[in-house]
């Protein structure tokens, strides 16, 4: 499947830095090292050291207040480490870049409730993610292109929502706002996927459809799900990291991690 | 690679050109044509008085559609557009000072408020008002640079919401203090007035008037296809992303900081517009308008005629001139309890405001 890039004009236009495109050369794409992040002297996440690699589907599971949603928000530039380094890939420093500037080096993310915009329509919704120019003078004369009009009809088909383009995406039901925000994602075609707990409020065939998609999704692209349901983390059947008090508490496949003595301790077994 | 056509929201519908057209004709064509043609007797004549008093209104309209892009789409509410709307206002009123020359009450070269403090020289933030292109330029240039340094802060520091209203609330009020100052060298409390003529025609001739009507007609349509292309680009769709999560469109790779600034800019650039017409018709500028209640009454003309309409907008603005012109004069002492609460009504019972609910119902309206 091709993807339309933005032309080379407006490429060009585009400040240095602002474009580059994460170098992962060594094979990892995510380096979390010694991040710390506290919140009034409580530590939301306390030297933490994790790594994601170039292609892989990893799930992120822990108790509630394990760090995860805060580990989400430093990798996306909404919170700021107080202590340690964030890369993606080897070259892009994400503590020095803003949000937007993160979200155009190539990562994404979904949130965990369902985070719209409830005025526009859900083809609307698409074409602001949609991977194209996103400055100002850009938007404020830009067309829609043929192809560009295909990616958002492909996505709306892979998500479900092809009967319901012309919708308020507020309007929708809450599994269909699910599926609207994962389209999203893919319309915007980020090297790494963020997304926390993705099949929350799903019924079980939309929870076997959401599996199937982030199992595809992977090798093409990074995907890192955050996710309380473990019927749903056993079924991805990926590396599995646990959080627990802001730290890395053990790491490896469901099993090993299921065996551990002190996963089984603090969340398990607990 | 065949380039597709490319596909672009019409900036009217149809049906939006034929009215669009109709408003053309009545307002630039007919509305003159009944002023000018029947005798000053007939009961068909436009008077004298209805033609500034309509091109006031017109202007009004123009900041309501600036209002409107802001809060109805982006969902900034500025309770400050006054100070905007006043400084494009006294850049063509100091045009008009100077175009008094020496027919001054003290027969002076300076304006007569320069005389009565005993100034001696024009001030050098007065140079350059000789010239009409000078003033239509810093008509613009003051609000524009105002908002671009007063957004360029709160937007870069993320104010936003209720904060970010109160601090335009400050910003009118504190220009409206300065302004009041003699020694800011704006006339003061009486502000810039006795205006005579504008480009060498007597402002008292009514063919002037007229003159200025029209071309604040023109303004009107022109200020409003500058917010139909804004809101039906797809940085229109930004805006309205930005209203409705703009944490979201931050993750989705735009910075909504340029975004903000850049209409948040627009639209008091078009409020300068707005008030460099307004000061030659009414005849005065002076710091009222930039009183906090002026401002909050431009946003309860965008709650009353609906917010994101841009027509409901400018509606707006002459439904609730006209209540005020008939209640300033019936019950003076109520105006301020009926604008709040007019206020207060629209959003409780009228959230989409008069036109926005008609047009939701003309579209069929689903839930």
């Amino acid at each position: 499947m091709s993807t339309p890039r933005s032309s080379a004009a407006d490429r060009s236009l585009a400040p240095p830095g602002m474009d580059s495109k994460p170098d992962t050369r060594h094979g990892e794409i995510l380096y979390v090292e010694n991040v710390t992040v506290s919140f009034d002297g409580f530590k939301a996440l306390d030297d933490l050291t994790l790594y994601i690699e170039d292609g892989e589907l990893r799930c992120i599971i822990g108790p509630n207040g394990a760090g995860k949603t805060t580990l989400m928000d430093v990798i996306t530039g909404k919170t700021r480490p107080d202590a340690g380094t964030l890369f993606f890939g080897s070259n892009l420093d994400l503590s020095q870049m803003s949000e937007h500037e993160i979200a155009r080096a190539g990562i994404g993310r979904k949130f965990q409730t369902p985070t719209l915009f409830d005025g526009l329509t859900v083809f609307e919704n698409l074409e602001l993610a949609l991977d194209a120019p996103k400055t100002v003078i850009s938007t404020l004369f830009a067309r829609l292109e043929g192809a560009q009009r295909e990616r958002i009809e492909s996505a709306l088909e892979t998500v479900g929502l092809a009967d319901t383009a012309e919708r308020r995406a507020g309007e929708l039901a809450h599994g269909q706002k699910q599926w609207l925000e994962i389209g999203m994602l893919l319309v915007q075609n980020p090297r790494l996927l963020l997304i926390d707990e993705p099949v929350a409020g799903m019924t079980h065939a939309e929870v076997d459809r959401t599996t199937r998609l982030l199992r595809e999704l992977a090798g093409s692209h990074t995907v890192v799900v955050v996710e309380h349901d473990m019927e749903f983390v056993r079924s991805l059947d990926s590396r599995v990291s646990v959080l627990h008090q802001g730290r890395l508490l053990a790491e490896g496949d469901m099993q090993t991690v299921q065996d551990d003595e002190r996963v089984i301790e603090v969340y398990l077994g607990g | 690679m065949a380039s597709d056509p490319g596909e672009r929201r019409p900036l009217l519908s149809p049906l939006g050109w034929l009215l669009f057209a109709a408003f053309a004709v009545a307002a630039v064509v007919l509305l003159p044509l009944l002023h000018l043609l029947p005798a000053a007797d007939s009961a068909l004549r436009v008077p004298d008085f209805a033609i500034p008093l309509l091109g006031k209104f017109l202007c009004y309209a123009m900041v309501a559609l600036a209002v409107d892009l802001i809060w109805g789409y982006a969902g900034i509410l500025s309770l400050g557009h006054g100070t905007f709307f006043a400084l494009g206002g006294y850049a063509m009123g100091m045009y008009l000072m100077r175009s008094i020359g020496t027919e001054g009450v003290y027969r002076s070269e300076l304006p007569d408020f320069m005389v009565f403090l005993d100034w001696k020289e024009l001030p050098w933030f007065w140079y350059g008002f000789d010239h009409f292109w000078f003033a239509a330029l810093m008509a613009l240039a003051a609000p524009g640079l105002l908002a671009f340094v007063f957004g360029w802060f709160a937007f870069r520091s993320r104010i936003r919401g209720v904060y970010f209203s109160i601090i335009t609330q400050a910003m009118t009020y504190a220009f409206m203090l300065l302004f009041f100052r003699n020694n800011t060298g704006f006339g003061g409390n009486n502000g810039l007035t006795d205006f005579k003529r504008l480009l060498g025609f007597s402002l008292q001739d009514p063919d002037t008037r007229v003159g200025l009507y029209v071309a604040s007609a023109l303004a009107l349509m022109g200020v409003f296809l500058v917010c139909r292309g804004v809101v039906t680009s797809k940085l229109g769709r930004v805006l309205e992303a930005v209203r409705d999560g703009e944490d979201k469109v931050r993750f989705s790779g735009y910075d909504t900081f340029h975004f903000k600034l850049f209409v948040w800019t627009l639209s008091a650039l078009l409020c300068g517009v707005a008030g460099a017409l307004y000061a030659p018709q009414v005849g005065i500028i002076n710091p009222s308008e930039m009183q906090p209640a002026n401002s909050i009454e431009m946003a309860v003309w965008v709650a009353v005629g609906g917010r994101g309409t841009l027509v409901g907008a400018a509606a707006g603005a002459w439904i609730v001139s006209a209540a005020k012109s008939w209640f300033t004069v019936a019950a003076p002492d109520l105006w301020l309890y009926v604008l709040g609460a007019l206020f207060v009504g629209v959003t409780l019972f009228l959230p989409r405001g008069v036109v926005g609910s008609l047009m939701a119902r003309g579209r069929g309206g689903s839930t």
